[in-house]
């Protein structure tokens, strides 16, 4: 793997950029691997690369129907944040934002990751009780977080209406500084391409139609590129989690519903953080680029399409022109939507299977893309040592039916 | 935007409707005599299909009754509603 530095910039300028390499190998499928994982987003290709590095697993495939980081991994509003409310939940997102911190590094791969902060807005009473209990919670556990007021949030975003007149007043919000959002498609990049040096094989347009079984062991799964052998096959396939599991005769608490996102035309710098409100259900960012980018919430019903309904996107608007009524006049550039798979307790399954050799990562619900490396790498621990490493002990696929759920309803302030 | 027929008002629009998830997933008569994982199994688990899905849904802002509804999870295409109890027709045919 050629290193990404100033020097090779410079070198391949020089040579009119007619050098440089694919990042990554286009490999046709071996009959046999020590490990498959089934999905090639964010989280699939994490697994992959920590299975490689932290494992010292080198035969390994990442199997992708279509291209690398095409789903929810190029779907999502990027925001990156670990401030939710209950001590597995919070340790576990907090391990993927430390990960975050030195990934460039580590992937020598710019994944843009800025941390730019995101407010959490407060519009009443409860709101703010709720806040400040959340607030308390993360710093008992060693996560940044802080309570502002109405006059710091109005300083620090002046773009934001928070006149004591309005129909959603402002009364605080919490912060977390070291929050912020990343570049989604580089995520994907940067791992398969920092995955595919190591050995990896990220084999694209290559669905996985069976998951075959010998006496209660995974034994290989069958794609549209033919049979491939492995005692281990990693699922992490999001909205499509329900199928896979079908293929195992396994059934999910999970269900998959469109999340739809939205970004303007491009604007001149205004809006330097993240600002969520689950009171009114917006949550909006600026790109690089300039474009806002605005997620909404879910669609009621299951959905596979990767698109919703209008009213969705309109309500979402509405939400944003509620906090921002100066944006009441951006044009929307474009919308989209992906299919993510809900727990009823809005936490992911990081789990081993009722099937020997076969494993699980689902669920994550509309909050994924903030966890790809801490989902990555308890997920490898997991595939690797055949056993849950204790930050994801506690999202075992058994807690439906022991009932040691994490609720992280609302409580998680707001969607992702 | 989804058009629902309400089998007694008529096709409407989606935003007059709530959705009520899965159809066709009763109460255990006997919960006591379940096991835990058949307890979760009622409770938690879903089918969740890629294609034809019956569901309830609810005239929420009209007739507020309930409804069974057979719907495509992929092209979102209504194939067909029913009142409640199902009848067994299958309105994917």
């Amino acid at each position: 793997m050629t290193r990404y530095s100033a020097f090779s910039l410079l070198r391949n300028a020089l040579s009119h950029n007619r050098d440089w390499q694919p990042a990554w190998r286009d490999p046709d499928p071996k009959p046999e691997y020590d490990a498959v994982i089934v999905g090639g987003g964010g989280h699939g290709l994490a697994t992959a690369y920590y299975l490689a590095k932290e494992h010292g697993m080198k035969n390994i495939a990442v199997l992708e129907k279509s291209w690398i980081g095409g789903g929810n991994t190029g779907r999502n509003t990027t925001i990156v944040r670990s401030n939710y409310l209950w001590t597995e939940a919070s340790l576990l997102y907090e391990h993927a934002l430390k990960l975050w911190e030195g990934l460039s590094q580590e992937l020598n791969y710019n994944v843009m990751f800025s941390q730019r902060g995101v407010y959490n807005l407060g519009h009443s009473l409860q709101d703010m009780r709720d806040i400040e209990r959340r607030v308390n919670a993360n710093r008992l556990n060693g996560i940044d977080a802080e309570i502002v007021g109405r006059e710091q949030i109005k300083r620090a975003i002046p773009a934001l209406n928070t006149a004591t007149s309005a129909r959603y007043p402002i009364l605080g919000a919490s912060l977390q500084p070291r929050a912020g959002v990343a570049r989604h498609d580089a995520v994907a990049w940067g791992y398969a391409r920092a995955a595919d040096a190591l050995g990896v094989d990220i084999i694209q347009q290559c669905e996985v139609t069976g998951i075959r079984r010998e006496a209660g062991r995974v034994s290989g799964v069958d794609t549209t590129r033919g049979f491939i052998k492995s005692p281990k096959v990693g699922v992490v396939v999001a909205g499509n989690a329900s199928v896979l599991a079908t293929m195992a005769e396994l059934r999910l608490p999970v269900e998959s519903h469109p999340l739809q996102a939205f970004v303007s035309e491009p604007l001149k710098p205004l809006l330097d953080t993240v600002v969520m409100s689950n009171a009114v259900h917006g949550y909006i960012s600026q790109s690089d680029k300039g474009e806002l980018v605005v997620g909404a919430g879910i669609d009621a019903y299951l959905g596979y399409g990767q698109r919703g309904s209008f009213p969705t996107i309109e309500h979402a608007a509405q939400a944003i022109i509620e906090l921002f009524p100066v944006f009441s006049r951006v044009r929307l550039m474009r919308t989209w939507g992906g299919t993510v798979d809900i727990c009823p307790d809005a936490c992911p399954i990081i789990s081993k299977t009722p099937v020997n050799g076969l494993y699980f990562n689902c669920g994550w619900g509309t909050g994924g893309f903030k966890a790809t490396p801490g989902s990555g790498w308890v997920f490898a621990h997991t595939m690797a040592q055949n056993r849950p490493h204790d930050l994801n002990a506690p999202f075992d696929l058994q807690r439906f039916t022991t009932g040691a759920l994490i609720d992280e309803h609302g409580a998680a302030a707001v969607a992702h | 935007m989804l058009l629902i027929e309400c089998p007694w008002c008529g096709e409407r629009a989606e935003t007059e409707f709530s959705y009520g998830g899965e159809a066709g997933i009763s109460r255990p008569e006997d919960p006591q005599a379940l096991s835990d994982e058949a307890w979760a199994d009622y409770l938690f688990n879903r089918s969740n299909p890629r294609g034809a899905h019956r569901e309830l849904w609810n005239h929420s802002q009209g007739c507020r009754r309930w409804f069974g509804v057979q719907r495509d999870t992929v092209s979102y295409a209504i194939e067909g509603s029913y009142p409640l109890p199902f009848d067994g027709k299958n309105y994917a045919g």
